[in-house]
């Protein structure tokens, strides 16, 4: 069933592309310093940086992602949005921006240098750089796996054109570019993807219909079957899903990750960079109604078009035939292939290929002409995770690991050069990651998981920089390390139930606990990296000497004064706006508890 | 920095619709329809929310245009 584009859909994708070159192209003349082409001059307002800071992480992979964990485990995958995300949006805004801005950082690392050390920043700085260049690749990957699957294009092309396009405007806009064009994503996905809930939800017969046609209950609620690891398609108990998920996995990216971070110290004053995540806040509550839903309804939808003639029947009273779309699929969820056009299994049960889910729904629903805008959301959300990871690499290449290391003393035209210079080699290395991610599967769960150690006890340092003024540089370094450390042993000690060791842990021999999932092993995971970095960098930020307090004013919260309100309409405070999102996020848990 | 985002979102969406809206109204009762969209003509449809969308981005950006050189009277 591989869908044809019409004329109109290539049409609304080009016109797409046109005015995303079109932008680069005005705003190449608007950078002038460093200070333009990585920051955007600081001068961006609230609402767009708001919308970009959403937008850079939004990803093809979390669309993708989102609507795979919603057909898997049904609303709980809600939990990433209304206890993960939004959160540690709240929390970087209101408490975090005003030492990551008012420090007058460029950039994370740059935090840290000022905060701690220099070899505290040398290690945020290569892994983060290695990473974001690395997941830009991977998503690249993705792309082209995906439109080459779904619609028959050549997946060297997709992603040759796609990153040209992206080195285009990013090369002439810097993050200027980066961000105008995610707002535009933003939009692109919502108008893209609000007819699609509609139609899927009207097609099952709405909620209570949806509820009806999946038939189990720990689907549809979030946290009613929280209680035992057991009772949830998640595997997962609230416990480790309050610590490991919400508040080290988390805080530790929307905290401390430069790629959403950059488009609020773009922001053009001190409120406005605190307002940008919270901003961001209030859209990211209603997108698992856009991103979730979907992936939900696919695993239950059916199609007129060959609706009987694969697959077995029958008929359930009240509730739909189970036949399927493809045999042996779920829903329109079509199973794994191999080479040889067989399902793929797995103890005897077929594997899904999840990752289809809402790409399999755009399919299903749209018609040509809204199939165009579908598909040109989910291509723009593609391409903007790749330019909010090459700009983040640029920014970090040129400031943190260039200006540092390499050549100190030279001029801000340069670093303008070197800026420009480094888009394009960042491209060119994503590029290659995507080649071989297509050669080589396993390296890339490898490359994902160390990824995933690093990251795992950023939080803890961060939290302890900001707030406890008695964190010195060696217990920063030495807590990142060991939590990274301690992040790779707890993994290679532990596996989920029915996995072997290698790639999915246990790697180190001994087994001394089998998790009843994934996810429940990373969520655990996490916990004791941020567990072990903090009292590692407590226990050593003790032992050694503190920085005089002069050179610490403006980046500890003690020592810092409190940013000023005065003047500012009640809308336009932070932690307003804020405890407004707290109540409609209680409100959201209770209402698909 | 730059001039106004709203206006490339307001002309691309402007510009959506009215194709959405063109080529809604040249298949009407296509069985397309039938096959993918309940039987709802949702490009038609879902065109003029993209144009109404696309018009209101723009109306914001004249009516900032309007609004800057008032302010700077202001100052």
């Amino acid at each position: 069933m591989r869908p044809e584009p019409h004329l109109i859909d290539y049409t609304i994708i080009l016109l797409y592309f046109a005015f995303v070159l079109g932008i680069g192209f005005v705003l190449k003349k608007y950078m002038k310093t460093s200070t333009d082409f990585f920051l955007s001059g600081r001068s961006i307002p609230a609402w767009i940086a708001g919308l970009a800071f959403l937008s850079a992480n939004l990803g093809a992979q979390e669309v993708i992602g989102m609507g795979a964990s919603g057909a898997k485990y049904g609303i709980a995958t809600s939990h990433f949005y209304w206890i993960g995300a939004v959160p540690a949006m709240l929390f970087v805004g209101v408490f975090m921006m005003p030492f990551y801005y008012g420090s007058r950082a460029r950039s994370v690392p740059e935090y840290l240098k000022l905060r701690f050390d220099e070899k505290t920043r040398g290690f945020n700085a290569i892994s983060f750089a290695v990473m974001t260049v690395f997941s830009s690749g991977v998503s690249m990957y993705a792309m082209g796996k995906l439109l080459q699957l779904l619609l028959g294009w050549n997946f060297t092309a997709a992603i040759l054109i796609s990153a040209l396009i992206v080195l285009a405007y990013t090369f002439l806009g810097g993050l200027t570019s980066a961000i105008y064009n995610e707002v535009l994503q933003f939009f692109l996905i919502v108008m893209g993807f609000i007819p699609l809930v509609y139609l899927g939800l009207r097609d099952v017969g709405g909620w209570d219909g949806l509820k009806a046609r999946i038939a189990n209950d720990a689907m549809v609620h979030s946290w009613k079957y929280m209680g035992n690891s057991n009772a949830n398609p998640m595997g997962v108990e609230w416990f480790g899903m309050l610590m490991g998920l919400a508040f080290v996995l988390s805080f530790g990216y929307w905290c401390t990750d430069f790629l959403v971070v950059q488009r609020a110290m773009a922001a053009d004053s001190m409120t406005a960079a605190r307002r940008t995540p919270v901003i961001a806040a209030f859209p990211k509550m209603v997108f698992p109604f856009l991103v979730i839903l979907p992936g939900m309804i696919a695993g239950v939808a059916t199609s007129p078009r060959v609706h009987g003639m694969i697959g077995g029947k029958s008929e359930v009273a009240g509730v739909a035939a189970q036949s399927s779309f493809f045999t042996g699929g779920k829903g329109i969820i079509p199973p794994k292939y191999d080479a040889a056009g067989q399902p793929v299994t797995a103890d005897g049960k077929v594997v899904l290929d999840y990752d289809l889910a809402t790409p399999m729904m755009l399919v299903r629903y749209f018609p040509s002409g809204l199939l165009g805008l579908g598909l040109c959301a989910l291509i723009a959300s593609f391409m903007s995770g790749m330019a909010g990871n090459t700009t983040a690499f640029n920014t970090v290449w040129t400031y943190d690991i260039y200006q540092s290391y390499i050549n100190k003393t030279a001029s801000d035209q340069h670093y303008l050069w070197m800026g420009r210079a480094s888009t394009v080699f960042g491209l060119g290395i994503s590029l290659m990651a995507a080649f071989v991610a297509k050669e080589f599967n396993n390296i890339l769960d490898v490359l994902q998981l160390v990824f995933a150690f690093v990251n795992a006890p950023l939080f803890a340092t961060f939290m302890l920089g900001m707030f406890w003024k008695r964190t010195t540089g060696h217990g920063a370094f030495w807590g990142l390390l060991g939590g990274t450390v301690a992040a790779a042993t707890h993994y290679g000690l532990t596996l989920p139930a029915g996995a072997v060791a290698g790639v999915k842990g246990g790697y180190l021999g001994p087994i001394l606990h089998v998790y009843p999932s994934e996810m429940a092993q990373n969520f655990w995971t996490a916990i004791f990296a941020w567990v072990g970095c903090f009292t590692l960098t407590v226990v050593i930020s003790l032992l050694t000497a503190p920085r005089p307090e002069q050179e610490l004013k403006g980046l500890v919260y003690s020592l810092t004064a409190r940013p000023e309100e005065g003047g500012l309409r009640w809308y336009q405070k932070p932690a307003t706006l804020a405890l407004i999102v707290v109540v409609l996020l209680l409100g959201l848990n209770l209402i698909f508890w | 920095m730059g001039f106004d985002i709203r206006m490339p979102i307001g002309m691309l969406f402007t510009l959506f619709g009215i194709l959405l809206i063109g080529y809604g109204a040249a298949t009407n009762g296509s069985a397309m329809y039938a096959e993918h969209s309940l039987g709802v003509n949702i490009n038609a449809w879902w065109g003029v929310a993209l144009l109404a969308f696309g018009l209101g981005m723009l109306a914001l950006t004249r009516l900032r245009r309007k609004q800057q050189p008032a302010a700077k009277e202001q100052e």
